[in-house]
């Protein structure tokens, strides 16, 4: 406590944290404006960091910051009367009954924002903005990640990060998209591009290895809150809880899965003492929810159920290959892909032999998708390599090797190669 | 980074008196604000430490004193862990929980980040390269020996 100043900035970073989504909910319900509503939350931040390292916290901060966006929302929009209609609306909340407006925030802030919080999620994972443009809102706006912090996530420079906000804002408000939870048939697919953007943000601190190391574990933490807030608040949709799963589970393994000098480990080569397995109970719990009847077929849950074979095995010789290659097949079914094809064709070799895997390796070969996917070749040759048929293997271990581009495994692939020249 | 939030218990927990209806429902409100906010990744309250054990070493050699202990506002009552960005977080939902006791009474959350590997790391940061990672394979061997011994 010897120095203040820092010390009350990290505890209103805190507070932001905590109260930002909530507060911009709230303020895109009453302007029906979600940029608009952005700004005048983050005007609230200026003032509030202006005011609190003198004044103290106020004992309700969320009210405060609800106040003074309110405040600022007033005098902009006197200011600019080119929304007559909204400042109506806001003059009418505010000035009618300006004593009793810290109470009546209070409630309004104790209220259920939760519907108001699920139209900002809508919102900003809109389709008519690009992927890279719903991540960057959806962080800013949902996780109360500063410019600076997602910039340094996804390795932009922050004036970069901060355009495509602004455009972002700019495209929803010319596209007069309405601050609402889509119902009937629109629905499906909007909450498709939510979970979408939930698990590509997963992913970026997931699977990257370049970057800032502190800003991609926070990805992934940030990812995982959101899919956690969103079951809370659409609980009846159950590839919700899918995707919660097996980002639960994956990240049970985030302590396993690199080596002392950041080598990546493949699942079966970790040590599964070091998995998570509070985040491992977590994900089961989520998974029981998410197979619950009239669940268990989406995308992400039959992932989820994948993971959770892995999660289950104490050693990974304890594996329910066959549990995973049927998963595998209805993954294939609903969401076909080549990728998911090879996967399940390790699957079907562990279960039942490489040879019955290598037969579906063999129906992938003329693929075009995977036509430089260093991956085909390598789970070829070690088919081949099991199979006896070393000399074929060793081709494909170099074939694999050449279209690397990690040196690391191009190392690893060329010595596989060399071991079956051996034999 | 993970932190515990350690409610400490008092004379009432220690007697085993339940929570009244009202605090019960207080409570679960917070618990599920704390969902709700998607950091909340478990939560747990503690018997009475008359339900209970210690095992204590002295010069290495281990016995057993059953409970109750005195020390009341020392014991543990019951906890929370969640996921927050920095300590801060963690005090702010701290400071908007319901006084853990009752209102109008005495109560203390303790903060407790957990330990992560990168403290670790940092912690070894002074070390040169070769003992660095030599330490750090250490550590993951001291943590596989402490999770292997908690299953």
């Amino acid at each position: 406590m010897a120095e203040p100043t820092p010390d009350i900035h990290r505890t209103i970073d805190a507070v932001w944290r905590i109260e930002s989504p909530k507060l911009i909910a709230s303020l895109a319900r009453m302007v029906r404006d979600v940029g608009l509503a952005e700004d005048l939350a983050q005007d609230a931040l200026v003032v509030a960091l202006e005011r609190w390292p003198a004044e103290g916290i106020p004992d309700n901060p969320g009210a405060w910051l609800m106040t003074a966006a309110k405040r600022r929302g007033i005098d902009l929009l006197r200011r600019e009367t080119l929304l007559e209609r909204k400042h109506e609306e806001l003059g009418r909340d505010v000035t009618a009954r300006q004593e009793q407006a810290v109470s009546d925030l209070d409630r309004a802030l104790d209220d259920d924002v939760g519907d108001d919080l699920l139209r900002l999620i809508f919102t900003a994972c809109h389709p008519v903005l690009s992927r890279e443009a719903r991540l960057a809102l959806t962080l800013r706006m949902l996780g109360g990640l500063t410019t600076d912090e997602i910039a340094r996530a996804f390795l932009v420079p922050e004036a970069t990060l901060a355009q495509r906000i602004v455009r972002a804002k700019r495209t929803l408000a010319e596209a007069r998209v309405p601050f609402e939870i889509p119902r009937g048939e629109d629905r499906a697919a909007r909450l498709s591009s939510v979970l979408e953007v939930i698990y590509l943000i997963f992913n970026e601190g997931y699977t990257a290895t370049a970057g800032d190391d502190w800003m991609r574990p926070a990805l992934c933490e940030e990812a995982l809150r959101l899919g956690r807030v969103l079951a809370e608040l659409a609980p009846q949709e159950l590839e919700v809880h899918g995707l919660v799963a097996l980002m639960e589970i994956q990240a049970s393994r985030l302590k396993a899965r690199t080596g002392a000098s950041g080598e990546p480990i493949l699942l079966l080569d970790q040590n599964r003492a070091l998995w998570d397995q509070l985040l491992i109970r977590r994900g089961l719990a989520a998974l029981a929810k998410a197979e619950k009847p009239g669940g268990g077929s989406g995308p992400y849950t039959l992932q989820a159920a994948i993971a959770a074979c892995h999660a289950r095995a104490r050693t990974p010789d304890q594996t329910d290959w066959a549990r995973i290659a049927s998963l595998y097949a209805e993954l294939a079914r609903v969401s076909p892909s080549p990728v998911v094809e090879l996967n399940r064709a390790v699957a079907v070799a562990m279960a039942s032999g490489p040879a019955a895997g290598l037969a579906l390796v063999e129906a992938l070969a003329s693929e075009p998708s995977l036509k430089d996917y260093h991956l085909l070749p390598s789970v070829r040759g070690d088919l081949l390599a099991k199979l006896g048929r070393n000399s074929e293997a060793r081709a494909e271990f170099e074939r694999a090797a050449s279209l690397a581009r990690n040196a690391r495994e191009r190392e690893l692939l060329l010595g596989r190669a060399r071991a079956c020249a051996r034999d | 980074m993970r932190v515990m939030m350690i409610v400490k218990a008092n004379e009432e927990t220690e007697a085993g008196v339940m929570p009244s209806e009202e605090s019960l429902s207080t409570m679960g409100k917070y618990n599920e604000e704390l969902m709700k906010a998607g950091v909340l990744l478990d939560l747990g309250g503690l018997k009475p430490t008359s339900k209970g054990a210690r095992v204590k070493f002295s010069e290495g050699k281990p016995t057993v004193v059953d409970g109750p202990f005195t020390e009341s506002k020392e014991l543990v009552g019951g906890y929370w862990i969640v996921q927050v960005k920095s300590l801060e977080e963690a005090i702010e939902w701290a400071r908007r929980a319901p006084a853990p006791h009752g209102p109008h009474k005495d109560a203390e959350i303790e903060i407790r980040p957990f330990y992560e590997l990168e403290d670790f790391e940092q912690a070894l940061v002074e070390l040169g390269p070769g003992e660095h990672s030599e330490a750090i394979e250490r550590m993951r061997e001291r943590g596989k020996i402490l999770s292997e011994g908690n299953k």
